[in-house]
């Protein structure tokens, strides 16, 4: 969210549309009690803030960032450590990076994919260590295909990017 | 680990290319590759079907000639031997594990282990002694006398590694080892192959697969012919490896 209000101060409503833009029929699971929820919680935590009276949309409440929430969404962009990678999130991302132009959506995927890739040689270490037949490599071999289907789309992220920035 | 990275490298090319056709039609497979891999280094060179990834390994192999550019290999230069020379070259100083496995279906495991021995001149009991090690150590000593469409993808493809080690390379070289294995059978060629690299071998693999390129120390990125980035691998993600399967925090 706060990524997407860098692009240019929103309304909840145009907030709600652009999230709908970037998410397709997956922005239909987010209400907009969720969006007004989590705006009045930013705002509260300082990140971003009401604009002044007379905005050209009067009437209703237009967000922007504050340097705090500046700082905050430069963060997000740049975080690779999560647990699982999260789909819509990491798309978010993308989207909110090269609308807001914070980031270059490429660098994004390459700095997740080598995270990954790290993750991914840890875990086949672990693999091949473990003896024919253990438990637990059955466990690992779960761990490493699904470090492999990321890997997968992030390259399909990387190919449609590509060819974006060409355009 | 046996990265030394000391010493000369034991491959090495400089502005290596291939070219198909002519004119408009003309197609850079390798399109100007600088390529140095030190003795006992694991390397992965990643890219997408069509990336000219298998071509620059055929030409590592001797398999092939480059149309352009220098390489080096075990100290010798061998874009410019003879033909013999270079079938020499194949013969003992590089192994190549295909992901066809291209083995003689007319002939047992063992035979097939034991064929690139006797064409390099080793005695048959030499070589028959060889190939019944080498079947051991890819654990297949109980499959020596079954013919290859008697065995599993995974078996085959263990019986085309010990064909690659028969006359001892210093090189190890693999066009997507793993495509056709499923998950268990990769995991057991993966093994083999870090055997090797721990046994002091340069190996360089060619995939389109992240798994197989992530056992690596280090990945090049290719893509239309031309090498687009490289990373040094490591973990150190280790002490996370419960989160990845939702168990951590």
């Amino acid at each position: 969210m706060l990524a997407l209000l860098a692009k240019e101060p929103s309304s909840g409503s145009r907030l709600r549309a652009r999230l709908n833009d970037a998410l397709g029929p997956l922005g239909e699971d987010v209400n907009d009690g969720q969006i007004y929820v989590t705006l009045s919680r930013l705002e509260r935590a300082g990140f971003i803030a009401r604009r002044g009276a007379g905005a050209p949309e009067a009437g209703r409440k237009v967000y922007e960032l504050t340097p705090a929430g500046q700082e905050r969404a430069a963060g997000w962009l740049s975080e690779v450590s999560w647990p699982k990678l999260d789909l819509a999130e990491f798309h978010l991302k993308l989207v909110a990076a090269a609308q807001a132009r914070l980031a270059d959506p490429i660098g994004i995927v390459d700095a997740q994919r080598r995270e990954l890739l790290r993750r991914l040689w840890d875990v086949e270490r672990a693999a091949m260590a473990e003896p024919d037949g253990s438990q637990a490599g059955l466990l690992l071999e779960g761990i490493v295909l699904r470090l492999q289907a990321d890997l997968r789309w992030l390259e399909a992220c990387e190919r449609t990017w590509m060819d974006r920035r060409k355009r | 680990m046996s990265d030394n990275g000391s010493g000369a490298p034991i491959v090495r090319a400089r502005g290596l290319r291939k070219e198909y056709g002519s004119g408009a039609g003309l197609v850079r497979a390798v399109d100007d590759v600088d390529l140095e891999a030190a003795p006992g280094e694991a390397l992965a060179i990643m890219g997408p079907s069509g990336c000219g990834k298998s071509t620059l390994l055929h030409l590592l192999g001797g398999l092939d000639r480059p149309s352009g550019g220098e390489l080096w290999l075990a100290g010798r230069r061998i874009d410019r031997l003879s033909e013999r020379g270079l079938a020499e070259f194949r013969r003992h100083d590089v192994g190549v594990v295909f992901q066809a496995f291209h083995l003689m279906d007319e002939l047992t495991a063992q035979e097939n282990v034991e064929l690139p021995a006797l064409l390099a001149g080793r005695s048959p009991r030499q070589a028959r002694r060889r190939a019944r090690e080498l079947l051991d150590q890819v654990g297949l000593a109980d499959r020596a006398s079954h013919l290859p469409p008697a065995l599993s993808g995974g078996q085959r493809q263990r019986v085309a590694i010990a064909r690659a080690l028969a006359n001892e390379p210093q090189i190890v070289l693999a066009d997507e080892p793993t495509g056709n294995l499923d998950s268990a059978a990769t995991l057991d060629v993966l093994r083999l192959l870090e055997g090797l690299h721990t046994a002091g071998l340069t190996l360089i693999v060619v995939t389109h697969d992240e798994r197989i390129a992530a056992t690596a120390n280090r990945m090049i990125s290719m893509r239309d012919g031309a090498f687009v980035d490289e990373m040094r691998l490591t973990g150190g993600t280790r002490g996370n490896l419960a989160g990845f399967t939702g168990l951590g925090g």
